[in-house]
């Protein structure tokens, strides 16, 4: 009997901390809109569907030669990127965040640069 | 007691599911009309034409003019695409484009000349390129579509002209418009976020002797197709039969 007690116990303690669990899990990102204003795409879109757009504009810009399109990346961290670092990606970073968060690997900044507005000192001071 | 789903963020996990199924049904965005988004858009940009298979971009250089001890090309060209890396191993750095000197022992004649992407009309690197990275644009500029290349260098074997270099490092510094990164292969691009802007490469601005013309091969009243039908001109290689975008003079 002492036994059912305390299973039942154990029970009720897993179904009341049960919420507890699942309410705590990863904390959520910080999402810092730097520029607030009008994104290409209402939020829900853009959650959705960024890659996509990014990827087919990628694809027309580099092999075709369009330029200009309304999905870029230069274009996403001009409103996106941190004031205080200048970039998209690290502590609260725009992109960063979320990608972490979801556990989605972040590559694009590998090769583009993520800092808006960037200017390699050397390159700033031989332009002619 | 609510169940642990129930807990769940349940009116953001909707209007997810409800836009994505929007989307999904082709052209969403006759569904958002409450943003009318599109057409907003539409009005914000109008992207470009692209490249045109009636242009032939290529290059003519005089190398009577050129002086060897000047590397302004190399260092326009580091500058405009930012090529800036310090590297452990001097030889893994990346050319672009880079200075020759020539001599022949006979007769002890010298030139000097900048040697960079070919830019052929029948690339090599096009040729063996396993996933399609390596690309020729409509207008002939013979680019490395980064997203798709592994990295794996046949191209860099295969280039007759050794213009091609692997980017060994990560790299932090990179002009915004012109994206590279470490494990692809890359090389001269005619500068092709200028020439779409309408400008000349960095090098041919740079050089001091203008001994670096620029223009339309296929038009005949450019000036680089002009000097090419009078002058006599030399394909690097021309054996090779790969109709070069690169023609030199005084070889």
């Amino acid at each position: 009997m002492a036994i059912m007690n305390r299973m039942l116990v154990g029970l009720a303690a897993i179904l009341l901390l049960a919420p507890v669990f699942a309410t705590a899990g990863a904390p959520k990102p910080t999402i810092k809109i730097e520029n607030p204003g009008q994104c290409i795409a209402p939020v829900a879109e853009m959650r959705v569907n960024h890659m996509e757009m990014l990827k087919h504009s990628r694809d027309r810009t580099m092999r075709q030669g369009i330029r200009g399109e309304k999905a870029s990346l230069n274009g996403c961290i001009e409103c996106h990127a941190s004031k205080t670092t200048g970039s998209v990606l690290g502590k609260d970073g725009f992109c960063q965040e979320c990608h972490t968060y979801s556990a989605v690997k972040l590559d694009c900044w590998d090769c583009h640069q993520p800092k808006a507005g960037y200017k390699h000192a050397e390159a700033a001071g031989a332009k002619p | 007691m609510k169940e642990p789903q129930d807990l769940i963020d349940n009116k953001s996990r909707r209007s997810f599911v409800g836009t994505a199924a929007v989307a999904g049904a082709g052209l969403g965005a006759l569904a958002i009309a409450p943003g009318l988004h599109l057409i907003q858009v539409s009005e914000a940009s109008t992207p470009s034409q692209g490249a045109s298979s009636k242009v032939r971009w290529g290059m003519l250089i005089d190398t009577t003019k050129c002086a060897s001890d000047c590397d302004a090309c190399v260092k326009a060209c580091a500058t405009e695409n930012g090529i800036n890396e310090t590297l452990k191993d001097a030889r893994q750095g990346s050319q672009w484009i880079r200075k020759i000197d020539l001599k022949n022992p006979k007769t002890g004649q010298e030139h000097s000349l900048p040697m960079l992407c070919q830019h052929c009309e029948h690339p090599p690197c096009v040729d063996v390129c396993p996933t399609g990275a390596s690309m020729k644009r409509a207008d002939g500029i013979v680019l490395v579509d980064r997203h798709i290349c592994i990295g794996c260098r046949y191209c860099m074997l295969a280039c007759p002209y050794k213009a091609r270099s692997l980017v060994h490092m990560p790299l932090t510094t990179q002009n915004p418009e012109v994206p590279r990164g470490q494990g692809c292969v890359e090389s001269c691009t005619f500068c092709v976020q200028r020439v779409d802007k309408g400008l000349k490469p960095a090098c041919v601005e740079s050089c001091p002797e203008g001994a670096m013309l620029f223009g339309d091969l296929n038009d005949p009243n450019s000036e680089v197709a002009q000097r090419i039908a009078k002058e006599k001109t030399t394909q690097v290689r021309g054996d090779l039969k790969l109709n070069l975008g690169v023609r030199y003079q005084g070889i």
